[in-house]
């Protein structure tokens, strides 16, 4: 994981050379992190511009290529059953039409051992959401023994929520523990930190926690839960991709990226392809680095792989439905 | 997990942008075919659209485009042949290759011209003014009909990349039209307790930077208040004018309201010597705006005239610094940098200098140099190989004045007028490249450490036409807009244009404004 960086700030040391204990905030008292202001207006223009992109014949083949492997299925219902659960592994590692296996398949905790021992040998990744997903609102020691329990059930990534009250109560010191303790519970399981950025609004809020989640020792930041509207937006995520790359030059460690949520069709789920290419570079363009949380994604992506080989579109019917 | 691999690609760029580029040829920079790492995605196939640093071509389709193999003039509503005229073949700047033959007009065809526009003007003028409305209403709406050929045939003709073509040219022409044709009626309102009658016959001569937008901006309020017009388009870009003339044909506008004639100079001049005209609406050179002054000075003929410009574009240390570099991007490489308020001067408050610049270098990077038609690029084909001589010469003196140049090391077209996008830091304000008008994709960046300093370097100019200011802060907005002399000012973006809004320049980027109320005036006499 370490890279020689080229400048490392004082606090950034701290962080990354934290000998497996959680690293210190380096802000004290009621501070506030420092980030660097956005302007909505100019976001939505530079992202207009990714979405203007024409994406064609050898290049689209790849990017559907690319962002098949990238998807977390996701199923994060009250009624999931372990029936359900097996059934979505089935299609995240064969979902037909000759497409490549997903990236992950992301579950509740309670669903991470059957889900585990429905994609065993399969190279995909388990997903579990955790620290009182999606609200978080818990007590921390709680929230570190579910994100324990989810590693002990099966999963090799967890997927956490920061508590958006305490970020919004200008408690930037509080999130940037939270994110470090359970950093540090996780272990060798990667951490991807939910900001929910429907519930932050601002780009500049967006932005701040971001900086706090990569700080604290996230390996992935993720935009949001999928139970609050808006979910992600090229707009938001734009925002985050530059606080990684940011991050990235600060200290030379690779923090990755998963919009979540609204991501449906393969046209956006290409213009997200070309952001990330083009804010990034093509080291990004990888599962390890850049991961899109669905679940309707994968359907329209094989119609599109089918209509790219036979030129026509097939009914819905002809896609398996889990 | 897998275990993660080193990273690459912003490594790898950091280090080019430090190095410093080399030789400048006729059509920019030659490559230096630096290796390139394949990524492999897991399965281990290489992945086009991960290793390619280009997209596959997406090239706009120009199959329903329809153009003659030969314009004659337009004059009193029918093409005429020339008479002391002749025919001159205009070309694609980015294949070179020939799209028609258009009529030039002699001095008999300029006097042709405008007597037709004399004859109409009465008539015209006449007309109850909400018809004049309808004819301008009807004149928009199948510019919005027609506008993706018009949007190719720009392209083509021009070198602006289609997208820019289809998404910011078009809309803006139709817009003009619709703007102007709600005020035809409504000129009492616009100037309450005067009175006003039209000047009469109106000669605009136009540039080839935004041919159809420019003969928008003239032509629209012209006729909406009641004025005839003999437009000269630019003599590398006449096509657009040419399906503008089919299109006044289409939506009935009378005979000889507008009379369009092609030519270079010789013809501008004969325009503007005519003692026939009212008035020269003229978008061009400072140069030839000079002589147009030097022409009508003492004949009581009236002018405007929208001219160059070297447009400071000041970006201050709390600025959002991401959206800037985008506006920076927008302000100099919209439109090849063939944009007469281009934000050619950057001025970067040192603190956040190395960042800015930095970042602007690797956006640079990925900017897509070619083939003007492809819908997927962002900087097209320069106009003529005149200008593209004339970007050349400039920018090899600012190398040779000492000024550090970047370019991209992404190859150009072989056929065709190209110029790769050009950043030069070090530099000053008696740089040759900082003082004098480049008109190309080439923006020269200084630094200042005060907002005194930055104010004061913006105004200090021979221009005046526009500037941008970059700041999170309201009140330092105010406060620099106030203090800078330009026509107009953009806080937080960049060319943005609106019909609306008064467009022109101080000092030596010209006299009178075009749009809005104001734009309005400089059609109207007042009793």
């Amino acid at each position: 994981m370490s890279a020689s960086a080229p400048t490392v700030s004082t606090h950034l040391a701290r962080v990354l050379d934290a000998n497996g204990s959680a690293p210190t905030s380096p802000i004290s008292g009621g501070l506030r992190y420092q980030a660097p202001s956005i302007d909505e207006v100019g976001v939505a223009e530079r992202v207009a511009r990714f979405r203007s992109r024409s994406i064609k014949a050898e290049s689209k083949r790849a990017a559907i290529d690319l962002a098949m492997r990238m998807i977390d299925l996701t199923t994060l219902e009250g009624k999931d059953t372990p029936g359900k659960v097996r059934q979505m592994c089935a299609k995240a590692k064969n979902p037909g039409a000759g497409a490549p296996p997903v990236a992950a398949v992301c579950v509740y905790a309670n669903m991470a051992r059957v889900a585990r021992e429905a994609v065993q040998g399969s190279g995909l990744h388990v997903a579990a959401v955790s620290t009182s997903f999606p609200s978080g609102m818990s007590s921390l020691p709680l929230r570190l023994e579910e994100t324990r329990w989810a590693i002990s059930e099966g999963a090799d990534e967890i997927d956490m929520v920061i508590s958006r009250g305490r970020f919004l109560a200008g408690e930037d010191n509080a999130i940037f523990d939270e994110v470090a303790q359970i950093k540090e519970a996780c272990g060798p399981a990667h951490l991807k930190v939910i900001l929910e950025t429907g519930e932050l609004q601002t780009l500049d809020a967006v932005r701040r926690a971001s900086e706090i989640a990569m700080d604290a020792g996230a390996d992935f930041i993720k935009t949001s839960t999928g139970k609050v509207s808006p979910a992600a937006t090229m707009d938001v995520t734009y925002v985050m991709l530059c606080a990684i790359r940011d991050y990235f030059e600060r200290t030379g460690r690779m923090v990755g990226m998963k919009p979540a949520g609204g991501i449906r069709d393969t046209k956006t789920a290409i213009s997200y392809l070309v952001m990330v290419k083009e804010t990034l570079g093509p080291a990004w363009l990888s599962p390890d680095y850049f991961r899109i949380g669905a679940s309707a994604l994968a359907n329209d992506l094989l119609m599109q792989i089918v209509k790219e080989r036979t030129k026509a579109y097939q009914s819905p019917l002809y896609f398996s439905a889990d | 997990m897998a275990s993660r691999s080193k990273p690459r690609s912003l490594a790898a760029k950091n280090g080019s942008a430090a190095t410093p580029t080399p030789k400048i040829t006729q059509n920019g920079v030659a490559t230096d075919g630096g290796s390139k790492e394949a990524i492999a995605v897991p399965g281990g196939a290489i992945n086009a659209f991960v290793n390619e640093t280009l997209y596959a071509p997406a090239p706009e389709s120009t199959d329903h485009v329809r153009l003659e193999a030969k314009y004659p003039l337009f004059i009193g509503g029918q093409w005429q042949e020339p008479t002391d005229g002749g025919y001159a073949k205009t070309i694609n700047p980015a294949t070179e290759a020939t799209i028609a033959e258009v009529a030039t007009a002699g001095k008999n065809d300029v006097e042709r011209a405008i007597g037709a526009a004399r004859e109409a003007q009465g008539k015209w003028a006449k007309l109850p003014a909400l018809e004049r409305g309808k004819y301008l209403f009807r004149v928009a709406r199948l510019i919005q009909e027609r506008s993706r050929e018009l949007a190719i045939i720009e392209s083509m003709n021009g070198g602006k990349p289609i997208r820019e073509a289809r998404d910011v040219d078009l809309p803006i022409v139709a817009q003009h039209f619709f703007y102007h044709a709600g005020w035809a009626d409504k000129l009492e309102y616009a100037f309450p307790g005067e009175t006003t009658a039209p000047l009469g016959v109106v000669g605009q001569i136009i540039p080839w930077n935004f041919p159809l937008m420019m003969a928008a901006w003239k032509i629209a309020p012209a006729l909406a208040c009641g004025n005839t017009v003999v437009l000269k388009p630019a003599e590398t870009t006449p096509l657009t004018a040419m399906k503008l003339a089919e299109i006044f044909q289409d939506a009935g506008v009378p005979e000889g309201v507008v009379n369009i004639i092609n030519g270079g100079g010789s013809t501008g001049a004969a325009l503007v010597n005519h003692a026939g005209l009212d008035k020269i609406a003229f978008t061009g050179s400072t140069e030839v705006g000079k002589g147009i002054m030097k022409a009508l000075a003492g004949t009581g003929r009236q002018y405007t005239l929208e001219l160059g410009g070297k447009a400071a574009h000041i970006i201050f240390e709390d600025a959002p610094l991401d959206e800037a570099v985008e506006g920076i991007v927008n302000g100099i490489f919209f439109n090849q940098g063939h944009v007469c308020c281009a934000g050619s001067r950057v001025l970067i408050q040192e603190s956040v200098a190395d960042t800015v610049v930095a970042r602007l270098k690797r956006r640079l990077d990925t900017l897509i140099v070619g083939d003007p038609l492809d819908k997927n690029t962002d900087i097209g084909a320069i106009n003529s190989r005149e200008q593209l001589g004339r970007i050349t010469t400039l920018v090899n003196a600012g190398v040779e004045e000492g000024a550090c140049i970047y370019q991209p090391s992404q190859s150009l077209p072989s056929r065709g007028f190209y110029f790769a996008p050009t950043i030069f830091t070090e530099t000053a304000q008696s740089h040759r490249i900082v003082q004098e008008e480049i008109f190309g994709p080439v923006v020269t960046i200084q630094t200042f450490r005060t907002p005194d300093e930055a104010i004061e370097k913006a105004n200090n100019t021979r221009y005046g036409l526009s500037a941008g200011v970059w700041t999170d802060k309201g009140a330092k907005i105010f406060k620099t807009t106030s203090a800078l002399r330009a026509g107009v000012v953009w806080a937080n973006t960049f060319n943005r244009f609106d019909p609306s809004a008064p467009f022109g320049g101080y000092k030596e980027s010209g006299i009178g404004r075009e749009g809005g109320v104001q734009g309005l005036r400089s059609y109207l006499r007042f009793e």
